[in-house]
């Protein structure tokens, strides 16, 4: 009952060119049926997410491990709540991140769980830099 | 009961079946000999009106499943097309549909009997622990089926549920995979559940089998809590239960035909008519009204691990009641204290299923938690402690003694059981109701519609009226793809006849092909056609309309819907008041203004709308005065255009709902009729022995 190959084959990697996404805006593309967040943070964004304390979060992870050094203005996360598995909202909730309208979980502008049930940060997907302004999901 | 059976049939190739397969003898042992305690009361019909649900479940199901498509891209439509084209489809869906819940009543006030009646105990521990069994393969198959018709709530409810097993440490993960089949929920799940939800009720079935059995070798309890000792104490079972049970399951029937023909969408989610969508999660993810509860108790347990363990020993715990209540005494009738704490439980789990369907922040949350703790206390502490210090009223010697001490007083007890249970379901049903999407913060005005109520009908000339409006107006942006032009000459619709609805059709041009060029070709529409629509796709009507695109509007006046809040939807389910969703769409229609109040911001290219949730919304004002020229002489206004449109799309969202009025008055003059017959039959009967 595990997938079968044409599945398997179908959630190969994909190339997503970001030279379209502004500052401050952020896409989602869908990656093995799941929606990837692509944000291209502001220089506050970023800011905030790497002035919290790691002690004070649930789930303590640095922004520097979430992001890929020399592209830290892009976060690449995998939008599906960790509680519940919902769709957060980008751009909403008190951390200048995402919010879960399911149950309520907040996240930051890193992605990471601040506040409500989830247990965990949203996943980073697997992904590389191919170029300055694309990337490989995968 | 038990043992070999000492009937003979007369008829001689009854008699030759027989000496070979003992199956007439088996029959007449377990369901005509069968003695069965005199005193049983109507608590105990429940047994039969449950074989019915599952019976009609699966004669329903066999159906449905000849015309359903699981497939993610189908499924959606394949349903639709059921509930329009498929003879009584909408009958045989809304009876499945509802009858789920029907089920899940039934089952409830089964399980609270014998609660009450300490039916677990010795010797019917493996009857009771069958029992928890099949409650859980009907939750299971509960979630399956809810998801086939592949809405939003079917969806996203597959979505959260099937994201509890990875709580599991370690292998959670391989096990979501593995329900999927996918990297998410897609069409594999949906394939599998379909096939998941065929097996189930035979499942299902066979465990019925081996509770009856059970219940066959330990004997039926009774109020009394006594065994039968004598032949005093009991009757034969047919004719008296069979009877009984016959007068009970038409009661149940006629509860069922009320749901069925006049609210058959009471207990649905307004959100499950919007197809699937994995990109867009619904503001609510409310389970169906049977799991709040349960859902309730996940949810008041921060942590996500624990929340899932003690969602699932939630139920669990049932199958060790026999040793956790280890009074000696049964019946809960002769135990002063369990009776109270009985009746407190009863209102936990309403009160735990309300909680379920609301938003969990706030009062919701400490609430959840203080009754998650009252659930578990009720049989870890409470139920044990009770069985070691309380003394219970001593039990009638018999239960021929205990019918004859019944003789004169009665009822009492009976009417607040009654009226508990009204109080709960009423809640738990309200519960679902209010859980239902958040129409913002004014409440669309309630309208007068010609199909509201039990004899309602469409009014002719809005419906075709309405057809203009949407053909001159909204069908430059928004599709009616449920809805064909031989639709417009059906029974029951705009009353057109066929000439007039393929004249009508002819107007069209639809896009067919290949022809033998291999090219597509435009040509007249035909009836059979559907009406087109008027953006290829959806990102090209995303595109054109400021990204927003204009949903279809073949079901919107059942997709959408707001919050009627308490104590309103206890009074709908009399009033049947079930028209939400067209005073929403009116309003809406009419809710636009000009300037929006001060203090609220409209970004730009939305326009303000005092009725839409959020109230920025992107469809510009559609209908202005004098806009749609009618032949007839109705008012050209936006009201009148407004009350006209809705009434021809409720008649696209149920389009067989003046047949569905018409068939559930005779069903309802049928099924009371029966009752009654049945309720004289019954007493006759059980005349000689009382």
């Amino acid at each position: 009952m595990n997938p079968d190959a044409a599945t398997i084959a179908a959630g190969a990697p994909i190339e997503v060119d970001l030279a379209p996404v502004a500052e401050g805006q952020d896409i989602k593309v869908f990656w093995r049926g799941k929606p990837i967040y692509i944000s291209h943070r502001t220089k506050k964004q970023i800011d905030e997410a790497r002035s919290v304390p790691l002690s004070s979060l649930p789930d303590p992870q640095t922004d520097e491990a979430r992001v890929k050094s020399g592209h830290e203005q892009w976060l690449v996360v995998i939008g599906i709540c960790t509680h519940l598995g919902c769709i957060p909202i980008a751009h909403e909730g008190n951390y200048d991140g995402f919010f879960c309208p399911c149950h309520g979980s907040q996240y930051d502008s890193s992605g990471r769980i601040r506040q409500g049930p989830a247990p965990a940060n949203l996943a980073v997907p697997p992904y590389q830099f191919v170029s300055d302004t694309k990337i490989q999901i995968g | 009961m038990s043992g070999p059976s000492d009937f003979q049939p007369t008829n001689p190739v009854l008699r030759w079946i027989e000496r070979r397969l003992p199956i007439f003898g088996l029959m007449h042992s377990s369901f005509v000999a069968y003695p069965t305690p005199r005193n049983l009361n109507y608590w105990w019909t429940f047994g039969a009106i449950l074989s019915m649900m599952l019976a009609v479940q699966i004669l329903t199901g066999v159906i449905l499943a000849m015309h359903y498509t699981p497939h993610a891209d189908l499924a959606f439509r394949s349903v639709e097309l059921i509930m329009r084209d498929v003879n009584y489809g909408w009958m045989l869906r809304y009876m499945h549909a509802s009858g789920a819940s029907m089920f899940f009543i039934a089952v409830y006030i089964h399980m609270f009997r014998g609660l009450y009646y300490g039916s677990y105990k010795e010797p019917r521990e493996v009857l009771w622990i069958l029992g928890v069994i099949i409650y859980l393969l009907m939750m299971a198959t509960g979630f399956l089926g809810y998801a086939l018709p592949w809405g939003q709530m079917s969806f996203w409810g597959a979505t959260v549920i099937t994201n509890l097993f990875s709580a599991v440490p370690y292998f959670g993960e391989s096990i979501v995979t593995l329900l999927w089949g996918g990297y998410a929920v897609g069409n594999p799940t949906l394939n599998r559940f379909f096939s998941l939800h065929y097996l189930l009720p035979f499942v299902i079935a066979g465990v019925v089998v081996l509770h009856v059995w059970a219940l066959h070798v330990a004997g039926q309890n009774n109020p009394a809590g006594v065994e039968a000792k004598t032949e005093k104490d009991t009757v034969a079972f047919t004719p008296y239960a069979t009877i009984k049970d016959l007068f009970g399951v038409s009661c149940f029937l006629i509860f069922f035909a009320y749901f069925l023909f006049y609210m058959p969408n009471y207990l649905m989610e307004a959100d499950n008519y919007i197809p699937a969508n994995p990109g867009v999660t619904p503001a609510h993810i409310v389970p169906e009204w049977y799991y709040l509860p349960f859902y309730a108790i996940l949810r008041s347990i921060p942590n996500k691990l624990a929340g899932v363990v003690a969602m699932f020993s939630a139920i669990l715990v049932l199958a060790f009641l026999p040793w956790l209540d280890s009074a000696k005494t049964r019946s809960s009738k002769y135990r002063p204290l369990a009776k109270q704490f009985f009746w407190m439980f009863v209102v936990v789990c309403v009160l735990l299923g309300y909680l379920g369907a609301q938003p969990p922040e706030g009062i919701y949350v400490i609430a959840g938690r203080i009754l998650t703790v009252c659930y578990f206390a009720y049989f870890l502490i409470v139920l044990p402690l009770l069985s070691r210090i309380e003394t219970p009223r001593p039990v009638p010697n018999s239960i021929a003694d205990d019918v004859l001490a019944k003789t004169g007083r009665k009822a009492a007890p009976m009417v607040s059981a009654v009226i508990a249970i009204m109080v709960a379901g009423g809640l738990l049903v309200g519960g679902a109701q209010s859980a239902k999407a958040e129409g913002g913060e004014v409440a669309p005005p309630a309208q007068k519609w010609s199909f509201s109520g039990p004899f309602g009908k469409f009014d002719r000339s809005a419906v075709q009226r309405g057809l203009q409006v949407y053909k001159e107006v909204c069908a430059t942006c928004h599709s009616l793809s449920f809805v064909a032009f031989r639709n417009l000459a059906d029974p029951g619709g705009p009353g057109y006849s066929t000439a007039q609805a393929a004249a009508f059709a002819s107007d069209y041009k639809i896009k067919d092909g290949p022809n033998d060029q291999g090219e597509m070709f435009e040509r007249p529409g035909r009836p059979a056609d559907y009406f087109p629509s008027p953006f290829p796709n959806e990102q090209a009507a995303r595109a054109a309309n400021g990204g927003a695109a204009p949903p279809d509007l073949s079901l919107i006046t059942k997709a959408r819907s707001y919050k009627r809040g308490f104590p309103w939807f206890v009074i709908d389910f009399f009033t049947q008041y079930q028209e939400q969703g067209p005073d929403y769409v009116t309003a809406i229609l009419e809710g636009f203004e000009e300037n929006p109040p001060a203090g609220v911001t409209i970004p730009e290219g939305s326009y303000y709308n005092k009725y839409f949730p959020g109230h920025a919304i992107k469809m510009p004002k559609p209908l202005s005065d004098g806009q749609v020229a009618y032949s007839d002489g109705s008012p050209t206004t936006v009201a009148q255009y407004a009350h006209d449109v809705t009434t021809f799309l409720m008649w696209t969202a149920e389009p067989h709902m003046e047949a569905r009025k018409r068939l559930g008055l005779q069903v309802f003059v049928f099924l009371i009729l029966f009752s009654v017959l049945m309720y004289f039959t019954k007493k006759k009967v059980w005349a000689n022995a009382h």
